[in-house]
């Protein structure tokens, strides 16, 4: 099940973090450990709190209760900023780019270099060495984002959060809006982070996506953990069954309800 | 995106010939891509003056083209003010009623209690700057659409003005002062004028150099001498003969050259700074901007202070051209040709894309209109069906080619 916290690497641990929105329970004592070079998906159905999860790491929202433990220390992540400065980086589903800027000036939106004088030199030289590393396929750095398709946009905002050196990258829904060209690219893009020693989190719905580059795979089941898996001897089945329910470590009340609507699952993946 | 499967795999060793060209590349992707920037007025102008010529010889006369540039200024300087608006995806309603009350106040301070002009000037902008920080605190604040708060604006500095020029309605200027002097009788001295041009060349050439050598030294595609020397030597040629020509009678206006430095520090700011930066940014996608760490809420409170300021610069241009502050200054049309003026530029009003140079292209577009069918005598009926006319082409050219974007965009 969980490893424990003193895993030799671990970069990110959270120990029973807790978020509500007035009455309604997001989290609830949720763990996850992530280290660096590793690749952890964190799945579950709509609601489980896999967003409000990517939010209480980026600093959108505080988290009621529970510990973070960054690089052996305990801290707080109260604004995106207090996220960034500690090395988390997060790329949210609807990238956050603007289209009327080239590629360069998204990377460097709100961080370029020499403020009345840009050194365009130097954040052109930056931009294509940080998308060689990626061995991104764009065209060209001078290109508004607009006329970029949706993978290599995706591949535009991983390098922006790469820009300021993370140790945890966050990545919500990659490849979610993507083809089949594409969604590899980006896998390809998740692997060149693992071996440059980022630690990752995917939140993804998709299974294949998930089991072809992660390491781990925490299920994340109305608001609580419901298991983590390794990736490379679990199968979809497996994390399925976690995701809609029908294991023996939580919600047994609803077990029989949960495991028909795995079979359910199982048929239209057979489909 | 059709050419990423030829596109050569990058790697390191050989990016700088993988991207030579790039420039070229980018422009020709960006045209296609629907971002045509100060192209189609450009072309839009040439066929204009030829038309105009054709139908009366006297407009590309020198006395007329003198008057024509210095007509320009005023309604020039509001309209850059306006294209800030614009690019952080907002407008102002309000640019001509706070023209003319900066105008009346200038007026009152000036002529009626005796100040200095260079007091009294300032003082209007000041106030009018003013009024741009309160429209953005109650839109930063209250959330009222900008269009909301200008129109209010347009309604209530209209009545401020009129309050301020009392019963008379109408303050005259002295023609002696150096603020009427200014918009009517000051020319620069020829040679000053072929030395601001050299000057200006050279400047041009040197600072492409220094660059094109920092590029190159980095690896990166830049510019040949060649494309250098022969921009400036256009530049040379282009801005000697039209010194020439309007020399021939009165020349270059002090107060055009007001207005295209403006338009130069406006250019500069919006493409070498970070502040420029975030204002496209801003215009282009608020959200990704917060996100970015820029301050959203100064960017627009910037954009604000920056549109009145310039409306009340023009404004007291206005007045001094005229050597009068009245009831129906910023009045009538100014308004909305300040507004058109911009869009014909090429300033998209959906937010994020235009430049500097629409100001001045997209007022010369507007002038000449109304400069060539007054020398056809036709009344203003015409002019304001042309100007309309050309407004929607305009308007109807940036729709097109948003949609152009956006399924490059999908591509």
């Amino acid at each position: 099940m969980s490893t424990s916290p003193s895993d030799a690497g671990t970069l990110l641990s959270l120990r029973g973090i807790t978020k509500t929105f007035g009455a309604v329970a997001a989290l609830t004592d949720v763990d996850l450990d992530v280290a660096a070079g590793e690749v952890v998906a964190v799945v579950g159905d709509n609601g489980a709190g896999k967003s409000t999860l990517v939010k209480v790491l980026s600093g959108v929202h505080a988290p009621d209760a529970g510990t973070i433990t960054f690089e052996d220390r305990a801290v707080t992540i109260p604004s995106p900023a207090a996220a960034q400065s500690l090395g988390i980086a997060t790329v949210f589903q609807d990238l956050a780019l603007c289209e009327n800027l080239n590629v360069i000036e998204n990377l460097f939106l709100g961080r370029e270099l020499r403020a009345l004088r840009l050194n365009d030199v130097a954040m052109e030289v930056r931009s294509r060495e940080l998308l060689d590393q990626l061995s991104a396929k764009i065209p060209t750095v001078r290109i508004p984002v607009a006329a970029l398709s949706g993978g290599q946009r995706q591949t535009v905002a991983i390098a922006r959060s790469l820009l300021g050196d993370p140790k945890i990258v966050i990545l919500d829904e990659p490849t979610a809006a993507l083809g089949v060209a594409q969604t590899a690219e980006v896998l390809n893009l998740i692997d060149r982070l693992r071996e440059r020693g980022h630690g990752v989190i995917m939140i993804s719905h998709n299974m294949a996506d998930v089991l072809a580059v992660a390491d781990k795979v925490a299920v994340l089941r109305l608001g609580r953990n419901n298991g983590v898996f390794d990736a490379l001897e679990t199968t979809s089945e497996e994390i399925v069954t976690a995701i809609t329910g029908a294991t023996d470590n939580a919600v047994t009340r609803r077990a029989r309800r949960g495991r028909r609507a795995t079979e359910a699952v199982k048929e239209a993946d057979d489909e | 995106m059709s050419d990423l499967g030829t596109a050569p795999a990058p790697t390191r060793g050989e990016t700088t010939v993988e991207e030579y060209g790039g420039g070229l590349r980018a422009l020709t992707s960006r045209f296609r891509g629907g971002d045509l920037g100060v192209l189609p007025v450009v072309v839009g102008l040439v066929v204009i003056w030829t038309v105009m010529q054709i139908l009366n010889p006297v407009f590309l006369s020198s006395t007329n083209l003198v008057n024509l540039t210095l007509e320009c200024v005023p309604v020039g300087v509001i309209a850059l003010g306006v294209g800030f608006m614009l690019l952080v995806g907002q407008i102002d309603l309000s640019i001509g009623s706070l023209s003319g009350m900066a105008a009346a106040v200038t007026a009152i301070l000036f002529v009626g209690h005796g100040w200095s002009p260079w007091l009294a000037v300032p003082a209007a902008v000041v106030i009018s700057g003013a009024v741009g920080w309160l429209y953005a605190q109650v839109f930063n604040r209250l959330g009222v659409p900008s269009f909301v708060i200008t129109l209010a604006g347009l309604l209530g500095f209209l009545g401020i003005q009129l309050w301020v020029l009392g019963a008379a309605g109408s303050i005259n200027l002295p023609f002696d002062s150096g603020l009427v002097a200014f918009a009517q009788l000051d020319f620069v001295p020829q040679w000053l004028s072929y030395t601001l041009i050299v000057v200006a060349a050279a400047g041009l050439f040197a600072s492409g150099y220094l660059r094109a050598r920092e590029r190159r030294r980095a690896g990166l595609a830049a510019a040949s001498i060649q494309g250098l020397l022969l921009r400036s030597v256009v530049l040379l040629a282009g801005a000697g003969v039209a010194v020439w020509y309007l020399g021939r009678t009165r020349g270059v206006g002090w107060m055009f050259v007001l207005f295209l430095a403006l338009v130069l520090v406006t250019h500069y700011v919006l493409t070498r700074t970070k502040y420029g930066k975030s204002i496209y940014a801003v215009g282009g996608n608020v959200e990704a901007a917060r996100r970015a760490g820029i301050n959203v809420k100064a960017v627009y409170t910037s954009a604000f202070v920056l549109c009145t300021t310039l409306a009340a610069i023009g404004g007291v241009l206005a007045a001094a051209r005229l050597a009068a502050s009245n009831q129906s200054s910023g009045g009538g049309d100014v308004n909305l040709n300040a507004i058109a003026a911009v869009v014909i530029g090429g300033t998209s009003l959906f937010g994020g894309r235009g430049s500097a140079f629409a100001a001045l292209f997209g007022i010369v577009v507007i002038q000449s209109i109304s400069s060539g069918l007054t020398l056809l005598n036709l009344d203003s009926s015409y002019r304001y069906m042309v100007t309309g006319a050309v407004l929607l082409l305009a308007v109807a050219l940036d729709a097109v080619a948003r949609r152009s974007r956006a399924s490059h965009g999908r591509a």
